[in-house]
Parts: C-alpha cells; structure tokens; sequence
C-alpha cells in the first residue's frame, strides 16, 4: 500500500488500525475482581453490588456516553430485566440463570426497541422528558399492580437454581459474586467490541455532531435505536443480575433515584470511555461505604456536591482527568 | 364541576412555579432541574415570617417572592452564568446536583417535617355556587395566576426589556454593540423566574406541602408543563398547566387506582404527538 | 440518453412572506465545473439545502441524474451519489482525520453498520481512506484530532469526507471561506484536480477562484436566476459588474 509518491508523506494507520488491542493497563484492570476476592472475602455481597452497578453503568455509557442520547429513565429497563429475571422461577418454575438472563435481555430488549421510537420523536428537552416519562410510567404501572409484581414488598418466590446445575447460591455469596463479576465481563467484552466497530464510530461521530450524519448517508435515528435497544440489553442483564444473587425484586429497581445514580456513576467516572461506567461505580460505591458511614444524614449533600463539582471542574470524569494527567507527564517526559 | 374548579386552581399554581422554568428553559436554554429549589425557598421564607414573625400574610408572600428572586440572582452570579453555552447534560447534571444540595440544606435547617403553613381567615372557607362548591382560598390561587399570566405577556411582548431579552438570546454578541446590557438582562430574567416560583411555593405550601423532598417531589410536574406547553411559551405553560392540574385531580378523584400513571401518560401522548410541545415554535 | 447530472425545475421557497428562492430552473450537465454565484443573502445556502434535501421546497422539482429526488430524505439523496462541503466547517471534533474519513469510506461501503470487527480490522477502508488523506497533503495530520487542525486544513477534511462519500454530483458550499491566502493555492489544486466524471457545483465568493475554476456561472440575486454564461463573457458582463462585481467584493 505504500507506492505513494515520494514528496507526499505516507499515512501511518497504525494506531487506528491496532487500537482494539488490549493495553497492558487493561489486563491490570481486570485483575483487580480476582484481588477483591482475596483481600476482602467478608465484603463479597458489596463487591458483587459493585459488579452489577458497573454493568448498568456500561449499559448507559452506551446510550450516553457513546450515543449521547441523555437519559433519565434508564431504571426502566434494569426493572424490566430485574422483573423478568424474577418471574422466571416465581411464575414459570425454571430456576436456571443463564435462561433467566437471557429471557431478561430479550424483555428489556423488546422494550428497548418499543420505546425507540417514543424517544427519538423529539430532541433536547423533550427527549429527555419522554425518558422520565417512560421510567415513571413503568414505575407507577409495576406499582398498581402489585398483586403480579409484588410491589414495593417484594416477589415472592424467586428460587435460583444453581448456576449452570453446579454451581449453589451460597449463603457467603461466593458463588453470586463470581457469577456476578463473569457476566460483567463477558458482556463488557461485547461492549469492547461493539464501540470499537465501524458502528460504534458512527455512534461517537452522532454523538459529536448528528448534523452532519445525514450528509454522509447515514440515517441518524435508525443508528440510535439500535443503540438505545443494546443499553436496554445491557441494563435488563445487570437487572437480571441483581435479582438472581440477591434471590429478591422489589419496586424499588424501577426507581427514579436508580437513573439519577447510575447518571451520576457514569458522569463521575467518564462518560464515553469503556472503563469509564466501571471506574466511577468503584468510586462511588467506596465513597458511598465511606461517607455514608459516617453520617448518613449528609449523604445527599456530598452527592450534590459532587455533581456540582465534576460539572464545573472536572468535566471528563475520573478517567479523563487521569488521561490528562497522563498526557501531561508525557509531554514533560517527552521534552525535558 | 367541583373537580374541574379545583384542577383548574391547581394547574393556576402549577402555572405559577413552572413559568419561570420555561422562561429560562425557553428564553435562556438553560434547563434547570433546581427551579423548586427556589419554590421552596419561598415556602420555607413565607413559613418562618407568617408563623414565627407573625407577618401579615400578603407581605409574608410577596417578602418570600423576593427573597426567592434574590437568592436566584445571586446564584446566576456565582455559578449559573458559567453554564451558559453548555451542553443540555452538563446543565442537568449541575442543577440535580443543586437539588440534592438545597434538599440537604432544608434538611438541617427545619428539620424532616412538613412545614403548617397558617392561612387567614378571610381566604378560608368555601362559597357554596349552585353545582359547585368553590374554596375561596383556591379562587385566590386562579385570579393570582390570571394575574401573573397577563402581566408576564405584556413584560415579554410589549416592553423594551423584552426585546432587549429576546435580543441577547438570540445573539448575545450583537445585542452588546447594540448597547444592551446582557448580563444585566440575564440576572434579571433569572430573578424573575426564581421570584415566580417563590411566589409560587410561598402561596402553594400548604396545597402542595412544605419539606425538604420538595423540588424532587414536584421536579418532574414542573417539567411536563414546560415540555407541554413548549418551553419559553407563556400561553403555553398556562395551557399546559391546567391540562395536567385538571387531568391530576380528575384522575385522582375518578381512576384513584390508577394514581400518577395518568399524568405520565398524558404527557408521553402529548409531546409524541407535539414534540414541540403545544405553543413550541422549534 | 445524457440526463443532466443535477437539475431543478421551478424551484421555488418561501419563509412566511420571505421568498428566500424564486423559481430557479439550473441544468448542470455531467462532468461540469459550474459556479453559483451572488451578493450576500442572494440565497445561495437556501438554494444549496434545497439540493441537499435539508429544506424542502415549497414549490419545484430536483433532479439528480434524471431521477426526481423531491421527495428523498438528505441520506437517501447522498447515497445516491450527491455530497456536499458546508460553509462553516462541520466536523467532529474529538475524531482524528483518519477516523474521520475512515468513517464516511465506511458509510460508503455500507459497513457502517458492522458491529463486530473492530474498525481496525477493516483495513481496505482505512487504506482508502489513507489514499484520499494523503491526496489531499494531509498526511502528516493523519492521527490528530480535528479540532486540533488549522483552519485551512479543517476546510480540506470537510471536502475529504465529501469525496469518500464518491459522488456524482458534488456541491461546494464556499470553500475557500476564512482559508488564509498561504493556504489558498492548495485548495485550489485540490478542486482542479478533481476526478473529471465528478459534477461540481461550486458556490464561492472568492472570484479568482470562481474565475479559474468553473465553465459556466449562475447569477443569482434575490433568490433568482439572473443570468448564466460562461466566465468570459460574465467577466465583463455591466449587470453582473454592477449587482455583484460592484459591491466590492474581488476584482473580476
């Protein structure tokens, strides 16, 4: 490919061409589940919380971060898995995981791809309105009928089979957490792929400037619904995981205050970047065991703080504040 | 004929707190999710002077709406400002953030508790009509927001603040060389709309209750009315305010099974079918 | 049967009682170099979203190829070989110019769509890409991102997207707008060398550029059609001297 004419510098396509490989940084990454498991076994149950958050937080980097569709309602499709996760031994008898999330992928997905088209009708406000709309319709709907759902005191009858047939829901939550943290990873394996693909770029170049799609022949909304029904996907999954290692779903998945965090989570770790949804659960859930802790009265306060905080100072979230640290090292380094 | 009345009385009050919301939501493009943090500023102010200073109820009223309108100028000062030209996610995630920071701040200053709030004698009671029963103090509520409604057509449409508000929207730029003074024209505008909430939230308290969870309470009410009613439309807002508040205390009356369900769904249909919203011009 | 490449009957638009465009019938054959050119507020963007399918019409027909495209949303007539450059650049900022152009190669080849391979293994479309990168000297800048780019060289990555869409018909919304004389030279080189099957209809207020480039020239003023000839009669023409030349605008 490099019969160019001399006077013309050649185009190096290697970074573009070799950026799905894995980094280094990565590998350290992931080892740090196999670290928690060591170091903190009494603390299982948090960290499996972690893994389930940060999976719903990947399902919205998707919608957000990469799609840029802004949303207040994502709750609705983490109910909506967490719902059909429960209902799968509470009503039909098949306690079996895999096909509980896989039958929570399918309902979230349906209404994903359902509501679509009720969000993209409008833009700006009205987008994000319909979004509300939409949680809270669920939410009221789960609510009245409660006789099905079980309300706001729960499923009754959420009976796991073990994992695979082999595998038991312990009582020390081993088995949750490494179920827990293998769905992470394998459905953030598919994430890696999806928002590296050629798709993924048109995602990021809507997100960056959706005027000028329709001039390169590509048809925005249609991108965007399949982008809104993968984060549908993804969130019914992580629904679906809460309720199958907790053996519990109550109303409170549908929650309006669940959007509102995992917003928070994404945005405090870096919205648009892959790690970006993972990073920010770890942060906010520590933050959370720490400040809580010490005076729960105040918790609210810090988490305002916060918002106001990273808006105003530190736009890109932990990561992007760490890569320009990072950035910033090089140059020194590269010049001294 | 009773539900009708009341509906409407409660959309009035809707109107009132969510106007300013659509002014700068509209006018400004700033969505701020903190607007019933300044209603509740005003409750909280025409609390403490009605029960604890023994104020007069119409000077406690209006005191509170300024209050409310000088801790909003204030805060446009500090730190609205810098987000003008923002994307739309950093003004959500800014303004929640003030929410969850007033809720706190309410918290620890009165406490948990509804706030009572004492209305005099002469607006309580009921004028009993042939087919209705009418409660003086929400007659009060509509002929105030009547009121509120004419005077902000004729502030934006007629008068030279308005065209010199719609100039500095448009092009701030421009509406510089031309001698206006926009950031002058911004705080102003900001004040107001924090000052019609305040008035909203002080003559609303004990319709809608008084605590910290208010602004959240309350947050997506005044959202659905400005999406309604398409946002920086006065007439609009009105419209869509009485819409909500009659199909709330009908549903509630008639369908109590179905409960907020109602509301969410007119909302849903309505901007599906208007995205725009009602009177919305983009 | 040579069907003009682009052609409008009837054109017409309207904003409340504001008639942005009057009844404008253009017929620009294959292959030509044709200039679009007029007073500021003349029109000539409306004309341009009008062809784009980003405004419909009020009244009047486009056609693209002989084939009415009225009707056809702005993707679906890019698809069918019609692109265009914006006034003001339209970028997106955080890509690098390889991803950029990578990406409208992509949408050409109808991979934009895969979600599975990573972008990276695609590697006929990034050397695509590559090859319209470096034809454009813009190697060098390959892997920065576009915001970080002068504004010169901004300007040729909006006509690099343009040309990895190939198109048939390719509409220049004022090219040459805000690019420094130093730059000037090579975007001109750029537009003349042009692959000869492309049609180009090149809207532009630099009149050398205009003069230099284009076969024949559409006047319009006032959101009509005043007259249409080729650069040497136009050159000297009174009433184009005087509507347009006359504002002061470049020297003829």
């Amino acid at each position: 490919m490099t019969d160019l004419s001399a006077s013309l510098p050649a185009v190096d396509t290697g970074p573009l061409k070799r950026a799905a490989r894995w980094r280094p940084a990565e590998f350290g990454f992931w080892l740090l589940p196999v670290a928690g498991w060591f170091l903190f076994p009494d603390d299982l149950a948090l960290l499996t919380q972690i893994a389930i958050t940060a999976l719903f937080a990947l399902s919205l980097d998707i919608v957000l971060g990469y799609a840029g569709m802004i949303t207040l309602g994502h709750a609705a499709f983490f109910g909506l898995g967490a719902y059909a996760a429960g209902m799968m031994p509470a009503y039909l008898g098949i306690g079996d995981p895999l096909l509980g999330l896989l039958a929570a992928a399918l309902v979230a997905g349906l209404g994903g791809f359902g509501t679509s088209f009720l969000v993209l009708r409008g833009t700006g406000l009205t987008r994000l309105m319909v979004t509300v709309g939409i949680g809270m319709m669920l939410y009221e709907a789960a609510n009245k009928a409660s006789g099905f759902t079980g309300g706001v005191d729960g499923l009754p009858g959420v009976d796991m089979a073990p994992v695979l047939g082999l595998f038991e829901f312990d009582l020390y939550g081993q088995t949750a957490y490494i179920y827990a943290v293998v769905v992470l990873f394998g459905m953030f394996l598919i994430a890696r792929r999806i928002v590296m693909s050629p798709f993924g770029l048109s995602l990021k170049a809507i997100h960056q400037n959706d005027t000028r799609m329709p001039a390169l022949g590509v048809s925005v909304n249609s991108r965007l619904r399949v982008a809104w029904t993968l984060g549908a996907v993804f969130a019914g999954v992580a629904g679906a995981l809460l309720t199958q290692t907790t053996q519990f779903v109550a109303l409170d998945v549908l929650g309006f205050s669940r959007s509102a965090e995992v917003l928070l989570i994404l945005i405090l770790g870096g919205a648009g970047r892959l790690y970006g949804a993972l990073v920010g659960t770890i942060a906010f859930l520590l933050l959370h065991h720490v400040l809580a802790g010490l005076d729960p009265e105040y918790w609210q306060l810090w988490i305002g703080l916060i918002l106001i905080g990273v808006v105003l100072f530190a736009r890109d979230g932990i990561l992007g504040g760490l890569a320009r640290l990072g950035a910033r090292l090089h140059l020194r380094r590269a010049r001294p | 004929m009773t539900i009708i009345f009341d509906g409407i009385a409660s959309g009035m009050l809707l109107f009132l707190i969510s106007v300013g919301l659509s002014v700068t939501l509209g006018l400004m493009n700033f969505i701020n999710l903190a607007h019933g943090a300044f209603a509740m500023v005003g409750g909280y102010v025409c609390v403490i002077l009605l029960d604890r200073l023994g104020v007069p109820f119409f000077a406690g009223v209006v005191i509170a709406a300024l209050a409310a309108a000088a801790f909003g100028a204030v805060l446009e000062r500090l730190l609205y400002r810098r987000l003008y030209g923002s994307s739309a996610l950093d003004q959500v995630l800014f303004s929640i953030g003030l929410v969850f920071v007033a809720m706190a701040v309410a918290h620890w200053l009165f406490g948990p508790a509804q706030q009572p709030v004492r209305i005099p004698e002469w607006l309580q009671g009921q004028i009993n009509l042939p087919g209705a029963d009418i409660g003086i103090y929400r007659a009060f509520l509509v002929a105030l927001g009547a009121a509120v409604a004419l005077g902000l057509h004729g502030i934006i449409g007629v008068t030279r603040f308005g065209a010199e508000l719609r100039a500095s929207v448009d092009n701030p730029r421009v509406a510089r060389g031309m001698g206006i003074d926009v950031d002058k024209v911004f705080v102003l505008t900001f004040a107001i709309g924090s000052g019609l909430a305040g008035l909203g939230g002080a003559v609303g308290a004990n319709l809608l209750g008084l605590d910290p969870g208010f602004p959240l309470r309350y947050l997506v009410y005044f959202l659905i009315v400005v999406s309604v009613g398409g946002a920086g439309s006065i007439t609009g807002s009105l419209v869509a305010a009485l819409i909500i508040g009659i199909c709330d205390v009908a549903g509630k009356y008639y369908l109590p099974d179905l409960g907020a369900f109602i509301i969410y769904t007119v909302m849903v249909v309505m901007l599906i079918v208007r995205p725009q919203g009602l009177f919305g011009t983009r | 049967m040579t069907a003009p490449a682009l052609e409008t009957r009837g054109l017409a638009r309207t904003f409340g009682s504001f008639v942005a465009t009057n009844n404008v019938s253009l017929t620009i054959a294959p292959g030509a170099r044709h200039a679009l050119i007029g007073p500021n507020g003349a029109g000539k963007t409306t004309l341009i979203n009008l062809l784009t399918g980003f405004l419909e019409p009020t009244r009047g027909q486009v056609f693209l190829m002989g084939e009415d495209v009225t009707a056809l949303s702005q993707s679906r007539r890019v698809r069918k070989g019609l692109a265009r450059t914006f006034q003001i650049n339209r970028l997106f900022a955080d890509l690098t110019v390889l991803e950029t152009v990578t990406l409208a190669v992509g949408e050409r080849a109808g991979i934009g769509r895969r979600f599975w391979r990573p972008v990276g293994a695609h590697g006929e479309v990034i050397d695509a890409a590559a090859r319209i990168i470096t034809d454009l000297h813009l190697g060098e800048v390959a892997n920065s991102r576009v915001k970080d780019l002068a504004y010169g060289r901004q300007r040729l990555v909006e006509i690099a997207l343009a040309l990895a869409m190939q198109p048939k018909v390719l509409l220049l919304d004022e090219p040459a707008a805000g690019v420094p004389t130093s730059e000037s030279r090579q975007l001109f080189e750029t537009l003349a060398g042009l692959p000869a099957d492309v049609t180009v209809l090149l809207i532009e207020h630099d009149m050398d550029l205009v003069f230099r480039f284009a076969e024949r020239i559409s006047v319009l003023v006032a959101g009509s059609i005043l007259i249409e000839d080729t650069p040497a009669v136009l050159a000297d023409h009174p009433l184009v001297r005087e509507v347009y030349l006359g504002e002061g605008a470049v020297h003829g």
